[in-house]
């Protein structure tokens, strides 16, 4: 294992690693070196298990790892056939200036609609008030760019849950039994107080599933705008969009920057504006992520307006599924901002039967108030989830009777 | 590595048996993640048998903490003691007040230790290196994750009112998860790290001759093949090896020969855990495995097995 060449070998390729977006940390590439005083580096599978089980951590990681491996140690043999071009982990590539979908779901707002004229971050009371209520779909560029600055500005709280995790608290409820002797140590033996504690509060887990197929198109540039502010200011979100199947895109929205974030959407959701089947992608929601996602008590929130292509019966099995999985099944629609609207739509109507909350999202306002209804859930499961009859007045949704008392 | 781990009825593959084998080596902990029943915990039980050394284990859950995970002092036994020694105070007023004070250091002295799994693993006294198990560390909360890095990383773990208890043997330590969560990435890089998939066919049906001896090879060889189908099917709990094991004994116990379709659906709940799956499986998913498992049993595979040296 003295062989300088081959260490500087190994160090090459941990460095191609990073380079190719995976991380390596120094004490990972010294164990790979080290492995090698009781492996043959000679080897291939020795090399490969040993570099593999050191110096990767995930297992999303483990394709990319493979062709790089290919390609750094089968080079001299393969590279003459393939002039490979390494694909990269999506935050390193470089971002080209594409039209990004934003773009192009901006123009297609009507442009005939009287434009609100929106100045820097000024706006008088009224301007802000019709930007409020502006169906999302009637929105002009500028106005969805005031829109974007509003989302900012905002504060975004989200449901609580009481953990099994103890922190000490003055007013806690409990004794704090391994704070008592230390405390009476230092006051010689007396017990002067009683140190308490209370269970630890934290942020639920929230999972978006958002429809992107074409009788949303108009929605969606300001839906995924939602669910990245969301991603950026929560702890725990999980973000998948749907027409015609499912694809997660946490990874993407997790960028900063919003423009990368939907170009780097776009270039992985290959199912923008087509058909919808709704129970096809919530099974496959159920089958391939509910189990890891969902512990904890997580909210999940479904954004669609219920155009399914598939059986009504299979997505109302699918909901029902995803509901006794979950803490609260949301369901945000945009039609339902529409002054004479009914979940006619079989699809919607099936749904509906299993969602804890029937929710509008066709303007700010109604996002406000879908914000402010995820900031007020109850703490504990309650009575409130029972099943979902009739439509809610979007605008009263916030607060429904017999739920703020909980 | 590989065959030592076989001889204790566990089948791994190379990938596994590398990491063992290094994480012994190196020192370092393993961290696997798969599916539930795969394996992971056995993995546990089969090193230590195999090292000789003691198990201990660490089950996760939420609320865990320094505890229940590592140590605790014996708080009731502290306090009597206080008590004790004020009532010892009064009775005998000559005595130097002060002189009880001062003893109230001794209050946080080993005997009033009461030691947890983490400690138990590092503790200095012992002559070999335990393996310690630290099971579905996705339960566990981000917070026991960053206690968790002192005692990966150097195998120690600090008391404020005693010192440092540092391990003389490195435990080999093992780490599972189930993926409710990410586990983080700190933590991570202190580990190897596997990833164990459901095993193919023919290794699935070595385990299976393993664990449930006697097992007819037609038998085996169409449960293993109904298995694969199921996990294949997209169902909302698909069964793990720990699965098929059970309902390959369930099966053995009721004296089948050759799978057909009232076994299945008089044995479904050894399999299928979740209602929705069981009313596929009975509404036409089981009858369709089932011929699909003929079709290939009718072409008979050769029994080979993938060639790969063992570390």
């Amino acid at each position: 294992m003295a062989d300088v060449d081959v260490v500087l070998a190994f160090v090459h390729f941990a460095r191609e690693l990073r380079a190719a977006g995976l991380g390596v940390s120094q004490g990972q590439l010294e164990a790979f070196l080290r492995a090698f005083q009781w492996l043959d580096p000679c080897s291939r599978g020795d090399l490969y298990h040993a570099a593999r089980t050191t110096l990767l951590t995930r297992r999303e990681d483990v394709p990319l790892f493979e062709r790089l491996f290919a390609h750094f140690w089968l080079a001299p043999v393969e590279a003459a056939r393939s002039p490979g071009k390494m694909p990269l982990a999506p935050r390193h590539r470089r971002s080209e200036e594409r039209p990004a979908l934003a773009m192009l779901l901006s123009e297609r707002a009507r442009p005939a609609d009287p434009e609100i004229e929106v100045r820097d971050r000024s706006f008088t009371a009224n301007d802000d008030e019709l930007l409020r209520r502006k169906d999302f779909a009637l929105m002009t560029a500028r106005e969805l760019e005031a829109l974007r600055r509003q989302f900012l500005l905002r504060r975004w709280d989200f449901a609580t849950r009481v953990t099994r995790r103890k922190v000490p608290c003055r007013s806690g409820r409990e004794l704090d039994l391994r704070r008592l002797p230390a405390r009476a140590a230092r006051t010689g033996g007396a017990v002067l107080d009683l140190p308490r504690r209370r269970p630890k509060i934290k942020e639920r887990p929230l999972v978006i599933l958002a429809d992107v197929s074409g009788s949303m198109e108009l929605y969606t540039r300001v839906l995924l705008q939602f669910m990245h502010v969301l991603r950026q200011r929560l702890d725990r979100v999980e973000t998948f969009v749907f027409a015609t199947r499912l694809t997660r895109i946490t990874g993407e929205l997790g960028l900063t920057d919003i423009d990368r974030a939907l170009d780097e959407v776009s270039a992985s959701v290959i199912d923008f504006a087509s058909g919808t089947r709704i129970a096809e992608s919530l099974r496959a929601f159920n089958t391939e992520w509910a189990g890891q996602l969902l512990a904890r008590g997580a909210v999940v929130i479904v954004m669609s307006d219920g155009w399914e292509r598939g059986s009504a019966s299979e997505l109302k099995k699918e909901m029902r599924i995803l509901r006794e999985r979950c803490h609260r099944l949301i369901w945000l629609n945009p039609r339902l901002g529409r002054p004479n609207y009914s979940p006619r739509v079989e699809g919607m109507a099936a749904a509906l039967h299993h969602v804890d909350d029937f929710l509008s999202c066709h303007d700010l306002q109604s996002l406000e108030a879908v914000a402010q209804h995820l900031a007020e859930l109850p703490r504990r499961r309650g009575s409130s989830r029972a099943p979902f009859h009739g439509v809610r007045d979007p605008l009263h949704a916030a607060a429904p009777p017999g739920e703020a008392s909980q | 590595m590989r065959a030592r781990l076989a001889a204790l009825d566990y089948i791994a593959d190379d990938a596994l048996s590398v990491s063992v084998f290094l994480a012994s080596k190196l020192g370092r902990p393993l961290l696997v993640e798969g599916a539930p029943g795969v394996g992971k915990t056995e993995l546990a039980k089969v090193v230590s048998r195999m090292l000789r050394a003691d198990l201990i284990r660490l089950q996760c859950y939420e609320g865990l903490d320094l505890a229940h995970a590592a140590y605790e002092w014996n708080y009731p036994r502290q306090l009597l003691e206080i008590q004790a020694r004020g009532a010892a105070g009064r009775a005998a007023p000559g005595a130097a007040p002060a002189a009880g004070a001062g003893q109230v250091d001794d209050l946080f002295a080993p005997e009033y230790l009461l030691r947890r799994p983490l400690l138990d693993a590092i503790d200095p006294r012992r002559d070999r290196p335990p393996v310690l198990l630290i099971d579905e560390l996705d339960r566990a909360d981000e917070e026991f994750e960053s206690f968790l890095l002192e005692l990966l990383s150097d195998f120690q773990i600090t008391i404020p009112e005693l010192g440092t208890v540092r391990a003389v043997h490195r435990p080999f330590v093992l780490l599972t998860s189930n993926r409710t969560r990410e586990v983080h990435d700190a933590l991570k890089r202190r580990c190897l790290y596997q990833w164990i998939d459901y095993p193919s066919p023919e290794k699935e049906k070595q385990i299976l001759e393993r664990k449930v001896p006697g097992l007819g090879d037609a038998l085996s060889r169409q449960i293993v093949a109904f298995s694969a189908g199921l996990r294949g099917a997209g169902l909302y709990k698909a069964p793990g090896v720990a699965e098929s094991i059970d309902w390959a004994r369930a099966l053995q116990l009721l004296g089948v020969q050759k799978l057909g379709l009232d076994d299945v659906s008089s044995t479904v709940g050894c399999l299928v855990k979740h209602q929705d799956d069981v009313e596929r499986l009975r509404g036409g998913l089981a009858r369709e495995l089932l011929e699909a498992g003929d079709a290939v049993a009718g072409h008979s595979p050769a029994g080979h097995s993938p060639a790969g040296n063992g570390a």
